[in-house]
């Protein structure tokens, strides 16, 4: 082995992997099993160190799998001797298999983050393109650590806080773990409990009638609009198509006022109707704006043929343009159903009477001190599930419609 | 309807529109203008009349309770026998003011006597003609209750059979002074705005929180876009699941992180505490300021603006993440191969190539989100209310019409928002629209 900044890099690298290994670990056993595990940091650090030095203790092409094999088990070591035998300063009689589990995890988490830094990288010397190689790989391995943890770390807590009851949350915030044996009724009483005594269903109910009726005025009003737009000649229709992103720039909060005074006189406020207005309008300039592009892209040859063969221009429409721009409808009904559902700004001015609450108006009545907090969490599951089952089913047609409409958010 | 001439050609943009249109033209046109109506409405109707009517409800002195406009009450009785032919009795409308504070002019009330009724005496303001009674008063202060009496008599088919009097409702109508539709204007809102001290610091906390939640979101979504660039197995999970932040409803997300950062018992304190990272727990959303020494400076941190950014930056970083990939996707892998021919390192590669290449969209989308951020209203409302130095316009809007109840002031600072806005799409169509085309 010679002595140059691959080693230097690879015992640093080695150091963040161990680091990292080991707080995390520690940190999900934690969460888990509810075991109050704290993880010795410096034993992981030192561990992954000496899993990089002895990684590199070979040139590349000569590692052999017992080579890592010796690293892996160089990692179990550093950690039992550096933590005196506790990484986790819990004694190992103390559920010692998940404590096992956990450091074996940690072994193997750094051992493939090791190599697959150090793969082509020698202990000696290194070229310019070598550091920076190390350094691209370690960010990007750094970085799917971190965003994994960012994006899932809340939606865990939130599943997991709806599932347990405010004393266990109060006693030990850290102790997501629920017990499997109370039976699925007291495990999913705080759903129990919105379902039946909060009127969870009804309002599940108006969210999807607003969602969707919200969906069927959109497209009945953009898609001709969008036609027009995209394929008949009109005077003014360049500064239309350009000023229709202006819409995009009005912040909802400035229209909250004067609708608020001018629904109120109509009548409208405390409507389901008032909704459907509002909905609407923030929603079709984008539909308007995302179909008149993908209009212009088919084949105007298609319609032409059509409009020959005696078709009214309703008739091409329905019976040719709409056919082919399938996947735009589906992307645009997705996004205008995910802004509908998610919407809470107007819910949340517009709506007193909780017979016509959508679930977003919902959810926010339960923020108060006298509901526990895990019915909190539950509504936001109930809230959050079916957008999510939605996205996921059809993501290919959302990520379209999220970049083809360059989106309001 | 006929094929139209101008649609057998490609939508050429060449020929020339002005001048006299051709008949066939014509009726495209109105045929367009057809299909264009209903959208025209509503965004007529929800959006550009609200922006303008802002501009009116901030120069009036108008207040949540103005909505209710003052309106006549009535309510009927019967007193003595009206089921006994030839007995008088008395009819009586009493009728109120629902306002404390607001007149009404020219009250009238209408009611329809049952068949066999007949009154004697109608009173002072009361006419009645047939079975119709039409009472006519010329206002109703502020407040103000007062009765109406008239003498009737039954005759002998009715106290056969009677009906109450009271089952025909009657009808009052008045006019009230409407606050919103009046003459009357103040500045008073303005310079109530202005004045306040507070008015400059929610700007600059405003201007704080977009500039910083812009460039959070940017930054990592290159980061996230960059990590996803080359294929690898499982790679469109990962995709999935980057974008949960921004498609989850933001009532869910922005309660999960106020639970999640409970400065008693949120689990992310835990953590830190287990970790021995922080001594007691720390009040991430209520606390403004915390102090940091920097090289023996003591800095006070915004804390609660820091986590509101934060949260800004983890819920859009998932869409700048979507544009940013599908552009650098977009990009030739030859200049790569070149470079890497010639030797440049990754990093070089990044900065000499994606950069450049990534540079348009990067400041498409700083414009676009920089707009949308200090557009937001939503995140920071969920999360602190605007309490500990986060308040922001948006939030100011609310918190000024609705819960200091003075809808004017809110208008005003709505009206504030619309011309700094004005200002951004300047900036939008003289920069951002010309790169598009």
């Amino acid at each position: 082995m010679r002595i140059g900044t691959g080693l230097l890099l690879g015992l640093l690298t080695g150091l963040l992997w161990g680091t990292i290994a080991v707080a995390l670990t520690g940190i999900s056993l934690t969460l888990i099993t509810g075991l109050p595990a704290t993880p010795i940091i410096s034993a992981g650090a030192l561990g992954g160190a000496v899993n990089a030095a002895i990684i590199m203790l070979r040139a590349p092409a000569d590692r052999t799998p017992g080579l890592y094999l010796v690293a892996f088990a160089g990692v179990i070591i550093t950690m039992m001797l550096v933590s005196f035998g506790a990484p986790f300063s819990l004694a190992f009689s103390e559920s010692s298999l998940i404590q096992a589990f956990g450091v074996g995890l940690i072994a193997l988490a750094v051992t493939f983050a090791n190599r697959a830094v150090l793969i082509d990288i020698q202990s000696g010397m290194l070229k310019r393109y070598k550091i920076d190689l190390v350094i691209v790989r370690t960010l990007k391995g750094f970085g799917f650590v971190f965003f994994s943890v960012i994006v899932i770390l809340p939606f865990y807590v939130m599943v997991m806080t709806s599932l347990k009851n405010q004393q266990d949350l109060f006693l030990n915030p850290l102790d997501l773990s629920i017990d499997l044996t109370q039976g699925a009724a007291s495990l999913f009483d705080s759903y129990v409990e919105l379902f039946t005594k909060f009127n969870f269903g009804r309002f599940l109910l108006i969210s999807t009638i607003v969602s969707v009726c919200t969906v069927l005025i959109t497209l009945a009003f953009s898609i001709p609009g969008a036609y027009a737009v995209a394929r008949l000649k009109f005077p003014g229709q360049t500064v239309l198509s350009s000023s229709i992103l202006l819409i995009y720039l009005v912040p909802m909060i400035v229209l909250v006022i004067p609708l608020y005074a001018v629904f109120s006189q109509l009548g409208l406020r405390n409507t389901v109707v008032g909704l459907l207005i509002v909905y609407p309008a923030t929603t079709v300039p984008v539909a308007l704006y995302m179909l008149q592009g993908y209009f212009r892209g088919l084949p105007a040859e298609l319609e032409e043929a059509g409009l020959m063969d005696g078709l009214s221009r309703i008739g091409v429409i329905w019976k040719i343009t709409l056919p082919l721009a399938l996947p735009a409808l589906a992307s645009v009904s997705l996004y205008v159903f995910m802004i509908a559902w998610n919407e809470f700004l107007f819910a949340f001015m517009f709506l007193d009477d909780p017979d016509i609450f959508t679930l977003s108006r919902g959810v926010v009545s339960l923020n108060s001190s006298e509901v526990p907090r895990q019915h909190l969490m539950a509504g936001a599951v109930i809230a959050t599930v079916p957008i999510l089952v939605i996205f996921l089913w059809f993501e290919r047609f959302l990520v379209q419609g999220l970049t083809a409409g360059s989106v309001k958010g | 309807m006929a094929p139209s001439n101008s649609t057998a050609q490609p939508p050429a943009t060449s020929q020339p529109r002005k001048g006299k249109l051709g008949p066939m033209a014509r009726r495209e046109a109105r045929l367009a203008l057809w299909m264009l109506a209903p959208t025209f409405l509503i965004v007529m109707g929800i959006v550009l009349f609200p922006l303008l009517a802002n501009f009116w409800i901030s120069v009036k002195p108008v207040t949540l309770s103005d909505l209710r406009p003052p309106t006549p009450v009535v309510s009927e009785r019967v007193r003595g026998d009206f089921d006994i032919a030839g007995q008088e009795f008395e009819i009586q409308y009493r009728l109120r003011n629902s306002s404390r504070d607001g007149d009404i002019t020219d009250v009238v009330l209408t009611d329809t006597l049952p068949a066999g009724i007949t009154v004697t005496d109608p009173g002072d303001v009361c006419t009645v003609t047939g079975s119709e009674v039409r009472c006519a008063l010329d206002g109703l202060p502020a407040g103000e209750r007062t009765r109406l009496k008239m003498t009737a008599v039954a005759d002998e088919t009715f106290a056969a059979n009677p009906v109450s009097p009271r089952d025909s409702e009657p009808t009052v109508t008045g006019t009230a002074e409407n606050i919103l539709t009046n003459s009357e204007f103040t500045l008073d809102n303005f310079a109530r705005i202005f004045d306040s001290h507070e008015f400059w610091s929610v700007l600059w906390v405003t201007i704080t929180y977009t500039v910083f939640g812009t460039l959070g979101a940017l930054v990592l979504g290159l980061f996230a876009a960059q990590m996803l660039n080359k294929p690898f197995a499982g790679r469109s999970i990962i995709r999935g699941l980057f974008l949960f932040p921004y498609v989850a409803p933001v009532i869910a997300v922005a309660f999960t992180w106020v639970i999640l950062l409970d400065p008693f018992n949120g689990t992310f304190n835990a953590i830190l505490q287990r970790m021995n990272l922080a001594d007691e727990g720390v009040n991430f959303f209520g606390q403004r300021d915390i102090p940091i020494d920097v090289f023996g400076l003591t800095i006070d941190f915004p804390l609660a603006l820091a986590t509101v950014i934060a949260f800004e930056a983890w819920r859009y970083f998932p869409l700048s993440f979507l544009f940013i990939l599908a552009r650098m996707q977009s990009i030739s892998s030859d200049m790569y191969e070149a470079a890497e021919v010639d030797g440049a390192t990754p990093l070089q590669q990044f900065w000499h190539i994606s950069l450049p290449q990534l540079l348009g969209i990067l400041s498409t989308l700083f414009l676009l989100r920089f707009i949308w951020t200090f557009n937001k209203f939503d995140d920071i409302f969920l999360l602190t209310g605007g309490a500990a130095g986060t308040r922001t316009l948006t939030v100011d809007v609310y918190e000024q019409g609705f819960a200091l109840s003075n809808l004017g002031a809110g208008a005003a600072v709505a009206v504030a928002i619309f011309i700094l806005l004005l200002v951004f799409a300047v900036f939008y169509f003289k920069f951002v629209h010309r790169e598009d085309s």
